[in-house]
C-alpha cells in the first residue's frame, strides 16, 4: 500500500501550483498590487503613527512623563474618561434598545429610524456641534429653559457629553441590527414558550447571543468617544483645565508650539487606537461567526 | 389568515395539521401556543379560556422547524432551561432538575451528550434535544411546527417512527404541522386538512382517504385525475359505462367531475374501456409502473399499475375505471 502511495505521490509535481481560477491575475500584477498597498499603508498610516511616539519621546522619558504631571493635561484626561464613561453606556443602552426594536418588531417608521441612526455618520461632526450650540445657546430652542434653571449646557460637561453621544450613537446599533436580524426571534420565542419572562429571555438568550458583537461595538464606540474632536470642539469653549478633552488639549499644545507635550498627549490616543485595533482583531479572528456579517468598520 | 375555525383536539391524541404552504397551519399552531393572537375567536384548554393568557402561562411545549436551540448552552442546560426559568417557589431543586434532564436524555437516546453544544450535533439530534426541552416543562399540549422539515429523507423517516413511539409511551397530547401527506397519514391519530385558512376536514387517516370531504382534500392527499362523467339513476357513467363502486350523490343528475386516483385505473382492451388513449411514457419504481396516457387534448393521465406488461410509447390502450370520488 505504501508503495502505491509513494508512486502516486512521486507522480505529482514537486511543488504544485495553486489551482488557477478565472479571477486570479498573473504574478506580476499580483505583486504590484500588493506592493502598492503596502507602500501606501506605510506612508499614510505606519509612519505617522510611529512619528507620534518618536516625537513624544524626542526629549526623553522625563519630559514625556512630565507632560502628564501638568494639571491641565490631567484634567483633559479626566474629562475624556468622564465623557466616555457617560456616553458609551448611554449608547450601549440606546443601541440595544434600537436594534432590538428594529430587528425583532415590525412598526411604522422602522426604515426611517434605521436611516436616522446612520445620520451622525453622514453629518460632519462640526455641523453636529453647531446644531447643539444653536439648540442650547441662550437664544436657542431649549436654551432659555436651561438658562432659567441655571444649568450650563454649552461650554460645560453636559454639552460635551451630548455632542459625543450624538457622534457615537450609530456604533452599537449598526453592529447589532444586522446581527439580531440574522438571529431572528426563534430562540426568544422558544424561551417564552418554556415559561421565561421577557426580561429573563433577554438576559439568558438574547444577550449571550450578541455578547461579542456588543463588545466589538462598544470598543469602537469608546475609541470614537475618546477621540472625537470636531463636535466637541464646537461645544466645549476650550476652557483650559475645565472643558478640554484630550484631543482639544493636543490642539492647544500644538498651537502653542509645545510639540513634545502635544505629541506626548497624542500618544495616549494613538495608544488607545492600537489597543482598540488589537482587541478588535482578536474578536474578529476568534468570534467572526458571532459578529454581524456586514458590520465591519 | 384563518377563517371560521373550529377544531377540537382530544386529550392524549396525536393530531396532524396538514396543508399546503400558506394554508394557515403554522399560524394556527402559533395561536394555540400564544405566540400569535387571533383577531376574533377563542382558544380553550380543557374548558379554560386561554385566549388572553400570555405564552408563558399556557404551559405548551413548542418545537420549531429550525430547532431554535440555545446555541451558547450545553444540551443539558437547554433541556433544563424551562425548569430553571421558573420562579424560585416552583423550581425543582438542582438534584431534581439533574435527574429530570437525565431521564429526558435517556428518552431521546442521547445520554452521553449532556455536555455537548448544539453546534456539535446533527440535525436529527438537535431536533430530539428540542423535543426533550419542550417535554421538560411537562406541557399540557406539545406543539411541533414542521418538526422534520429541515432534515433529510432517511432521518425524517426514523424520527417520525421515533416520535410515534414517544407519543405512545408518554400519552402526551400533541399537535404537529406538516405539508407532507405521508408524514401526516403515517403519524397521526387524526388529521386536520387545512386550505387557505379554512379547515377542510378532520378525521382519522382512513376517513380522510376513504371519504375526502372535498376535491381540495382529495387532491392534496395524492395525485388524482379529473374525468368528465354523468350521474344518472344513482350511477356514475363515463362514456356510457357505469363506474363500479362509485355512487352518485343523492338527487344529483347530469354532468359532474369524477376524481380518479392513478391506481383506480386498469389497463384493458380499448373496446371495453371507459377511456382510450396512447402510451406516452412509462417508468417503474418499487414494483409498480406509472404510465402516462395521452388522450388527444389536455394533460396526459397518470396511471399506476403493478409492474406487469410493459408498454412502448405510442401503444394504444384502454383504461377501465374501478373507483373514484364525486362531490356534490
Amino acid at each position: 500500500m505504501s508503495e502505491t502511495a509513494a508512486t502516486t505521490f512521486a507522480a505529482l509535481p514537486a511543488k504544485p501550483d495553486a489551482p488557477r481560477s478565472a479571477v486570479t491575475e498573473g504574478r506580476a500584477v499580483r505583486w504590484t498590487l500588493i506592493a502598492v498597498a503596502i507602500v501606501f499603508l506605510a506612508l499614510f498610516l505606519v509612519v505617522p503613527l510611529a512619528t507620534v511616539f518618536v516625537q513624544a519621546l524626542s526629549k526623553g522619558w522625563e519630559t514625556y512623563l512630565a507632560t502628564f504631571r501638568e494639571p491641565d493635561a490631567l484634567s483633559a484626561v479626566r474629562l475624556t474618561l468622564i465623557v466616555a464613561a457617560i456616553a458609551v453606556p448611554f449608547n450601549l443602552v440606546f443601541g440595544i434598545a434600537a436594534s432590538w426594536a428594529i430587528a425583532k418588531f415590525e412598526f411604522p417608521g422602522k426604515s426611517l429610524l434605521v436611516t436616522l441612526i446612520d445620520l451622525p455618520f453622514s453629518v460632519s461632526p462640526v455641523v453636529s456641534g453647531l446644531i447643539y450650540v444653536l439648540v442650547f445657546s441662550a437664544q436657542g430652542v431649549f436654551g432659555a429653559f436651561f438658562v432659567q434653571h441655571g444649568i450650563q449646557v454649552l461650554f460645560a460637561l453636559p454639552g460635551i457629553v451630548l455632542a459625543t453621544i450624538f457622534v457615537t450613537f450609530p456604533f452599537v446599533a449598526r453592529e447589532l441590527i444586522p446581527l439580531m436580524q440574522e438571529q431572528g426571534t426563534a430562540e426568544e420565542e422558544a424561551a417564552l414558550t418554556l415559561g421565561a419572562s421577557g426580561l429573563w429571555a433577554f438576559l439568558t438568550v438574547t444577550l449571550p447571543n450578541i455578547r461579542w458583537g456588543l463588545l466589538y461595538s462598544v470598543l469602537l464606540c469608546n475609541a470614537r468617544a475618546m477621540g472625537e474632536f470636531g463636535a466637541v470642539s464646537v461645544v466645549s469653549g476650550h476652557i483650559r483645565g475645565l472643558t478640554n478633552t484630550i484631543p482639544l488639549h493636543v490642539e492647544i499644545l500644538y498651537n502653542e508650539y509645545n510639540f513634545v507635550a502635544a505629541f506626548a498627549v497624542a500618544s495616549l490616543l494613538a495608544g488607545l487606537a492600537l489597543v482598540t485595533l488589537l482587541i478588535k482583531s482578536v474578536l474578529e479572528w476568534r468570534y467572526a461567526g458571532e459578529l454581524a456579517a456586514g458590520g465591519r468598520h | 389568515m384563518l377563517h371560521d375555525f373550529d377544531l377540537d383536539v382530544r386529550a392524549g391524541e396525536l393530531l396532524g395539521l396538514l396543508g399546503p404552504s400558506g394554508s394557515g397551519k403554522t399560524t394556527l399552531l402559533r395561536i394555540i401556543a400564544g405566540l400569535d393572537f387571533p383577531d376574533r375567536g377563542r382558544v380553550l384548554f380543557g374548558g379554560d379560556d386561554a385566549t388572553g393568557l400570555p405564552v408563558q402561562k399556557r404551559a405548551v411545549g413548542f418545537v420549531f422547524q429550525h430547532y431554535a436551540l440555545f446555541k451558547h448552552m450545553s444540551v443539558a442546560d437547554n433541556i433544563a432551561y424551562g425548569l430553571n426559568a421558573r420562579k424560585r417557589a416552583d423550581r425543582p431543586d438542582k438534584a431534581e432538575i439533574k435527574r429530570r434532564v437525565g431521564d429526558l436524555l435517556d428518552l431521546i437516546k442521547l445520554s452521553g451528550f449532556a455536555d455537548r453544544y448544539p453546534s456539535q450535533l446533527s440535525g436529527g439530534q438537535r431536533q430530539r434535544v428540542a423535543l426533550a426541552r419542550a417535554l421538560a416543562v411537562e406541557p399540557r399540549v406539545l406543539l411541533l411546527d414542521e418538526p422534520f422539515g429541515a432534515l433529510d429523507a432517511q432521518v425524517r423517516k426514523d424520527l417520525r417512527r421515533w416520535l410515534r413511539e414517544i407519543h405512545d409511551r408518554t400519552g402526551q397530547t400533541t399537535i404537529f404541522v406538516t405539508h407532507d401527506q405521508d408524514e401526516a397519514l403515517e403519524l397521526s391519530d387524526r388529521v386536520a386538512v387545512l386550505d387557505r385558512g379554512r379547515l377542510e376536514q378532520v378525521g382519522t387517516p382512513d376517513e380522510v382517504q376513504d371519504n375526502p370531504a372535498s376535491a381540495t382534500v382529495l387532491r392534496f392527499l395524492g395525485d388524482a385525475v379529473e374525468v368528465e362523467a354523468i350521474a344518472e339513476s344513482g350511477q356514475v357513467r363515463v362514456d356510457g359505462r357505469p363506474v363500479p363502486g362509485v355512487v352518485s350523490p343523492a338527487g344529483l343528475i347530469g354532468p359532474l367531475k369524477l376524481y380518479v386516483r392513478p391506481w383506480q385505473f386498469q389497463l384493458t382492451e380499448p373496446s371495453a374501456a371507459h377511456l382510450r388513449g396512447t402510451v406516452r411514457a412509462s417508468h417503474r419504481s418499487q414494483g409498480r409502473q406509472r404510465i402516462e396516457v395521452e388522450r388527444g387534448e389536455g394533460r396526459p393521465l397518470l396511471v399506476e399499475d403493478f409492474d406487469g406488461e410493459r408498454y412502448a410509447a405510442g401503444h394504444p390502450v384502454g383504461l377501465r375505471i374501478v373507483g373514484g370520488y364525486v362531490f356534490a
